[in-house]
């Protein structure tokens, strides 16, 4: 069944057709063009696909559109503010967290995540101080809470460093 | 042109692609041709593995609106005279649990899976047999390996010298089936304008898949434009043409309309290739000193009704060590599964796992340690082929890695050392791959004023081409970066080798300093200057042999409750000729013995024996490194030229980082708990077994 919504991705608000099954992934990649979100597995088992939902990540293969209307979308390239990269496009390239760079928007994505999760105090598997007002991200940190991206060329140990300095530069890490 | 003082080869200088990258701004095969007026494509798959189709009935899909045709082997366009293994949709013939039986095009892709669900098709069914053993009675030895490679080769009297040594082992090793998983998943756009072919397609070199499209579609070369300028990975299984591409052309044709063809990841495990599971029986027979006096390596691996797909697995051991008496048999079993094709360094990933495996338990048995043991053996030439190596350097990467891993005083007692509930091991192996260049061409335009144009039909499936070549134009035109205009990934540009062995910087490299050579002390008059530029192999190959080398060591803790099995962390070391990007290179070393590490603690397909398909065809269940796998990964190279090869000096270091590294960790895996387990992955139970 085909619904008219609107969707809000990276600050733009797009009227647009879609099928009551269509994903938000999908609404995206397929139909508005917006294609900065990867598509890995359709499954939510890899993280390419992860995007901001009202700033909380989210497998946008899981979503379904419909249920993304009035919510803000935000996916890497988002994150850039006009033609300024954010700190942690920047670390990417530096630190040279990827190679092939097709999951990269989704561990940006997910790595904002995980740096407003930090900041919020909400604590990971391997979090010691379960009540803490803050996380420490330490490399520890940043390994478990990274763990639902996957990344086939393996930058894992380029990527932590990465994320580490820019959680750094927000005061989440020592 | 203008001087310029600064060499670009050799820098750290980060990827020119990254900034697009990291915002998702390059565009991969699927995010071409975005305009909404692409239709799609969704595949309908055997559920029989073997046996022909009675029936199929597309009713039911084609009353859905918005489908436009569904394919069958009833109505689909004829393919010409292409493999046996990328035919499709042209029989009722069924080969392998996967094999697409119906394709459906519709408007939406939603549509068009709910369409591929309604088609219902029967099978005239036969029970496959998908059972690697080696006591097969069908095992039979192919023509020859893949890359030309002779399918055995003896030297000396084998068994004699095997009875005759004082120290021996015997064991036998074995490695599953595995898939590459990219995390693009192959896809392909494909329109018809006019007669011209046109396709965005996720390949390893868009002139690899020339030859089959368009055999297959009856055209010539001039009607095929493939176009991938950007790859989200491949690992060996986007180096050939696969079924998908070939539908995706019916399905525009048969439409007139922009198709796209994107696999599922469930797909992946059925239509673009594996890793054969190879099992291999390893004897190396040694003085007391450890010298080496015999070394048996015979290979039983499978391939498929419709290729026959010979991995080169025992090769390495052919040039690794010296010993007077050798051999290496390769033996095939045709099983009813899909092609197998190359997965990172195929050959020598599973070999050197079971060889280097191998010469730790030998060790072990001497009471020698284990890095001594290997530069006991050192060859001072090729032990098969008699002739020098161009470079050689696994002596120091041994030295260095121990130098730097902290291997010295190591105690050689398995299962002694504990940390709370952790038990903890170190552990070594080597590493080679082949050193190998293509014939390939590259066009330079030059006009005053403008950046150069490079052009050439190389590709960058993440390994950072796009920088390396333009690092190497520059230093070739004697410009800087910035004056460098590189155009890859275009079946339009000048012909060049894929992205495949390990060749690709020792292809293209060559052929731009060529192109580039045509410039030298050339005035650019104001219209512009294009000129051209091949190369390719000479006798280096006869004169020399050419080979990567390194050594990996590890550290592993296995917790002796639940049997987890953690790596915190691993030291390579390479001599891998000149390294033309530190940055890029360091990822490329990095990224295999991650890859490596997968292998070791969790990459395995699982065959279903009844009914032919893998089980597991998920990143759910299908288990690949996670970023909480990895620890501390410390690499280094050694500096090395290797200009009898190539005039870059280059080797080649997408695969020498994978090779050896999963030895490493079974190793240290025996020296954390003194069990050997030499079946992979060494998931936790097996520490209970």
């Amino acid at each position: 069944m085909d619904n008219q919504i609107t969707l809000r991705v990276d600050g733009a608000d797009t009227p647009l057709t879609v099928d009551t099954r269509t994903s938000l992934l999908d609404a995206m990649r397929e139909r508005l063009g917006a294609t900065s979100a990867k598509k890995g597995c359709d499954h939510g088992q890899c993280g390419a696909c992860t995007v901001l939902l009202d700033g909380r990540r989210v497998n946008s293969c899981l979503v379904l559109a419909v249920t993304a209307e009035g919510q803000e979308v935000t996916t890497s390239d988002g994150l850039a503010t006009g033609g300024t990269p954010h700190a942690l496009h920047d670390a990417f390239v530096d630190h040279d967290a990827y190679q092939c760079g097709y999951c990269t928007p989704g561990q940006i994505a997910s790595a904002a995540g995980v740096l407003a999760e930090a900041a919020r105090g909400w604590p990971s598997a391997v979090t010691e101080d379960l009540v803490a007002d803050a996380t420490d991200l330490t490399d520890a940190e940043i390994r478990e809470r990274m763990s639902g991206n996957l990344c086939r060329c393996a930058a894992y140990a380029n990527i932590v460093p990465a994320v580490a300095e820019v959680a750094v530069e927000q005061g989440v890490r020592a | 042109m203008t001087a310029t003082t600064e060499r670009a080869v050799g820098s750290d200088v980060r990827r020119i692609d990254g900034p697009a990258k990291v915002r998702g701004l390059a565009p991969y095969a699927f995010e071409h041709e975005v305009d909404g007026t692409a239709v799609f494509v969704a595949l309908v798959q055997s559920t029989a593995a073997k046996g022909r189709i009675t029936s199929i009935d597309t009713s039911a899909a084609q009353a859905l609106t918005g489908v436009l045709a569904v394919l069958t082997h009833e109505n689909a366009p004829r393919l010409g005279d292409v493999a046996d293994e990328v035919v499709v949709l042209q029989s009722d013939r069924v080969q392998y649990v996967g094999e697409p039986v119906a394709a459906v095009v519709a408007e939406t892709s939603e549509v068009a899976r709910d369409a591929a669900a309604r088609v219902v098709v029967t099978y005239d069914a036969q029970t496959p047999d998908v059972e690697l053993r080696t006591d097969r009675d069908d095992l039979y030895a192919p023509e020859q390996l893949m890359a030309g490679f002779e399918t055995d080769s003896v030297i000396g009297d084998v068994d004699a010298a095997l009875a005759a040594a004082p120290v021996g082992v015997d064991i036998t090793y074995e490695t599953p089936n595995q898939h590459n998983n990219p995390i693009e998943m192959h896809a392909t756009v494909a329109r018809w304008d006019g007669d011209v072919l046109r396709m965005w397609d996720a390949n390893q070199g868009p002139h690899n898949l020339v030859p089959v499209i368009t055999e297959a579609f009856g055209i010539t070369e001039d009607r095929l434009h493939i176009v991938s300028p950007y790859v989200g990975g491949a690992f060996g299984s986007k180096a050939y043409t696969h079924v998908h591409q070939l539908i995706a052309g019916m399905a525009a044709k048969v439409t007139g309309r922009t198709v796209k063809l994107e696999l599922t990841r469930p797909q992946m495990f059925t239509l673009v290739g594996h890793r054969t599971p190879t099992i291999q029986r390893l004897r190396l027979g040694a003085e007391l000193d450890g010298t080496l006096t015999a070394i048996s390596h015979e290979v039983v691996e499978h391939t498929s009704q419709n290729a026959e797909f010979a991995e080169q697995t025992a090769t390495a051991t052919r040039l690794m060590y010296a010993a007077p008496a050798r051999r290496t048999t390769h033996r095939l079993a045709r099983l009813d599964v899909p092609a197998p094709t190359i997965m990172r360094a195929p050959g020598e990933t599973p070999g050197m796992y079971a060889l280097e495996s191998a010469m730790d338990e030998l060790a072990v048995v001497l009471g020698i340690d284990p890095v001594e043991l290997r530069l006991r053996n050192e060859p001072d030439r090729d032990p098969e082929r008699d002739v020098p190596f161009s470079t050689r350097n696994l002596v120091a990467c041994l030295r260095q890695g121990a130098e730097r891993f902290g291997w010295a005083g190591r105690d050689p007692r398995p299962g002694v050392r504990e940390d709370g509930r952790w038990l903890v091991g170190t552990g070594v192996a080597a590493a080679t791959y082949p050193t190998r260049r293509r014939p390939s061409a590259a066009r330079i335009e030059a006009v005053p004023g403008k950046p150069y144009v490079v052009s050439i039909d190389a590709s960058d499936i993440g390994t950072g081409a796009w920088t390396a070549l333009t690092q190497i134009a520059a230093d070739a035109l004697r410009v800087p970066m910035d004056r460098v205009d590189l155009r890859i990934g275009d079946s339009r540009l000048p012909k060049a080798s894929g992205a495949g062995g390990s060749t690709g910087i020792t292809s293209w490299g060559p052929a731009i300093m060529a192109a580039a050579e045509q410039l030298a002390d050339r005035d650019i008059p104001a219209g512009g200057l294009t000129v051209t530029g091949e190369a390719g192999p000479g006798d280096e190959a006869e004169q020399y042999s050419s080979h990567a080398f390194g050594a990996h060591f590890a550290e592993v803790r296995v917790d002796r409750d639940s049997g987890e099995v953690r790596v915190p962390r691993m030291t390579g070391v390479f001599a891998a000729g000149r390294i033309i990007n530190s940055t890029t290179g360091r990822s490329q070393f990095l990224g295999g013995m991650t890859m490596g590490l997968s292998m070791a603690l969790h990459e395995e397909s699982v065959l279903d024996r009844t009914h032919g398909h893998y089980a597991n065809h998920d990143l759910a269940e299908y288990h690949i490194a996670a970023n909480a796998d990895v620890g501390e990964m410390d690499i280094s190279w050694i500096d090395e030229v290797d200009d009898l090869h190539n005039p870059l000096g280059a080797k080649g270091i997408g695969e020498i980082g994978i090779v050896g590294s999963a030895a490493a960790i079974g190793n240290a895996y025996w020296h954390a708990t003194g069990r050997r387990v030499r079946d992979l992955p060494i998931t936790p139970d097996k520490y209970f077994r």
